[in-house]
């Protein structure tokens, strides 16, 4: 039997849980950690604090979760395998050897950029969603394209303990392991299709473990509260079993396992990334153990001509108000106080929605029609072109106080910047991507 | 008449503008009445209102499992929609109140 490469997910979004990687680190026997951060958005939201601070810009929990996880990687031989870089790979490496000297640890860290792509993008270039050219959206604030594996294997090669970077798909983070281990070729779509669908299950961590699954009754999930977070044995061939490490919370079943190779795939027979266009129609998944699945059977085509960009922009302010009713004619009061502020104000705000939250604010209605809830929630929410103007949304909800339906409570307001992304394609040949090395030792010190 | 949430699971994902609903039967048994019932124009009058674009519909027997791509469903995408949920996280639990 060939070796098994073991490979754990610490981080399902950017501000998951720090313990579960720790345990992961700790006790998970994994040789590679892989901490997957980055949302749709939060580029870009890093790209304005790097505008802001050149020293900025990378994951704002980097340093905790470093701090908590060198020592442990150290002593395990774990290698990290992160996209914590965010808009700014280079400063992350900076922030992690600084941490490293000050724990005395020798360490390597290589830093893969490439993928900020915003002086490349043509401002006719159109967006997938709505085919309107990007220059309509006003000031950019980001664009990055969506790295592969492919970028991360030189990284790897380099024996480094540490391989951060920006943008990159999520599921090639945990495939460029793999194709780096197992020596796998970046035609041999197949392989490629599986280390893909392993990764996908394992990019959100804890939702294969029972996050984001439980429904009291009808899906328990045990000791949530210490929910582990997800470990896969991939073979040569890339059939993998998946687990968590033992005694923590949550489980890993076949349920478990189908809502999260589904999740959020548009088209389950061709899933594309920059690898590889996978079909998981024809994966199977098998029970064999308490917390084990087996998953194989994967398929793959030929990995797309272009690469996909995310672009930021500037998309004004949201101001919004709350208060709450309750009691006798709770749901009445709420709607009246809606109408008084929808009438205030509603001209200046086309763009205005009232919720009535405990009834009807998710869906827009109910599906049951005999309900009559005891308390309900206010909910105004208008798009502004400038944060003072938005502001005048919870000041108008918090004037409810005494200008409003009787019984009004704890009025909050808020204002937000808003970033809308869109999504692009551009031509691989205009991306190139990088490998830096970062690294300290005590005898470099020394000398 | 049984509700939905009695025979299926269901996850929400969105990409975009685009809420993505994976179905997927309790028992192997139930999945061919599913696959019969919760078409894609069920579900498209089910979710009115919710759903203003196409539903695509993806059977995936091997899984038990159906997927629905629903096109226009997030008031204009996650990142500017005015709503709460502007994921669309809990359309999972709007789908599983169907009657089959």
């Amino acid at each position: 039997m060939r070796e098994m490469l073991r490979i754990g997910a610490g981080a399902g979004f950017s501000g998951d849980r720090l313990e579960p990687a720790a345990l992961l680190a700790e006790r998970g026997a994994v040789r590679y950690l892989v901490l997957e951060c980055l949302g749709e958005r939060t580029v870009a939201l890093a790209q304005l604090r790097k505008r802001r601070d050149p020293t900025r810009g990378y994951d704002p929990l980097l340093e905790r979760r470093v701090e908590l996880l060198l020592p442990l990687l150290k002593r395990n031989g774990v290698r990290l395998v992160t996209n914590m870089g965010a808009a700014n790979p280079i400063a992350a490496a900076d922030a992690i050897i600084a941490i490293a000297q000050a724990q005395k640890t020798p360490i390597r860290v290589a830093i893969v950029t490439g993928d900020d792509v915003l002086t490349k993008i043509a401002p006719d270039e159109r967006t997938l969603e709505t085919q309107t050219p990007i220059a309509k959206y006003g000031e950019l604030v980001s664009a990055n394209a969506y790295l592969g594996a492919e970028a991360l294997l030189p990284a790897l090669q380099t024996g480094a303990d540490i391989i951060i970077t920006g943008r990159v798909a999520d599921p090639s983070l945990f495939l460029a392991p793999m194709a780096h281990e197992h020596g796998w070729p970046l035609d041999d779509f197949d392989r490629l299709a599986r280390g893909t669908s392993i990764g996908h299950l394992l990019e959100c961590a804890g939702q294969l473990c029972g996050g984001y699954f439980a429904e009291p009754g009808r899906k328990d999930v045990p000791d949530m509260a210490h929910l582990g977070f997800p470990y896969a044995d991939v073979d040569a061939d890339g059939h993998a079993s998946l687990s968590k490490v033992e005694g923590t919370g949550g489980c890993i079943t076949l349920a478990t396992a189908k809502e999260q190779l589904l999740y959020e795939v548009i088209d389950p027979f061709g899933y594309v990334t920059p690898d590889v266009v996978a079909n998981f129609s024809t994966v199977t998944l098998r029970e064999s153990g308490p917390n084990r699945i087996e998953v194989r059977g994967a398929t793959g085509k030929e990995r797309p001509q272009k690469l996909k960009v995310s672009v930021g922009y500037f998309a004004g302010y949201i101001g919004e108000g709350e208060i709450s009713y309750g009691g006798v004619n709770a749901l009445a009061r709420a709607r009246l106080a809606g109408e008084i502020v929808r009438k205030r104000l509603g001209a200046g705000f086309p763009d205005m929605r009232v919720d009535l939250i405990g009834s009807t604010s998710l869906h827009g209605r109910s599906f049951d029609a005999s309900e009559q809830p005891y308390e309900i929630r206010l909910r105004v929410a208008a798009r502004a072109p400038t944060p003072e103007r938005a502001m005048l949304i919870g000041e108008e909800v918090e004037a409810l106080y005494t200008n409003g339906p009787a019984g009004g409570g704890g009025t909050r307001k808020y204002v937000q910047e808003q970033i809308g992304i869109v999504s692009t394609l551009i031509e691989r040949a205009q991306v190139s991507t990088k490998v830096t090395l970062r690294e300290w030792s005590s005898d470099a010190q020394a000398a | 008449m049984r509700k939905l949430h009695e025979l299926a699971h269901c996850r929400a994902g969105d990409k975009g503008d685009t809420s993505i609903l994976s179905l997927i039967a309790y028992r192997a048994e139930d999945f061919p009445l599913l696959t019969e019932r919760v078409t894609a124009d069920a579900v498209k009058k089910h979710l009115q209102g919710i759903v203003l674009g196409e539903i695509k519909r993806y059977e995936l027997p091997g899984l038990g499992a159906l997927q629905f791509v629903c096109e226009r469903s997030l008031s204009g995408g996650v990142t500017t929609s005015l709503g709460q949920d502007a994921h669309g996280k809990s359309l999972s639990y709007a789908l599983l109140e169907m009657n089959v």
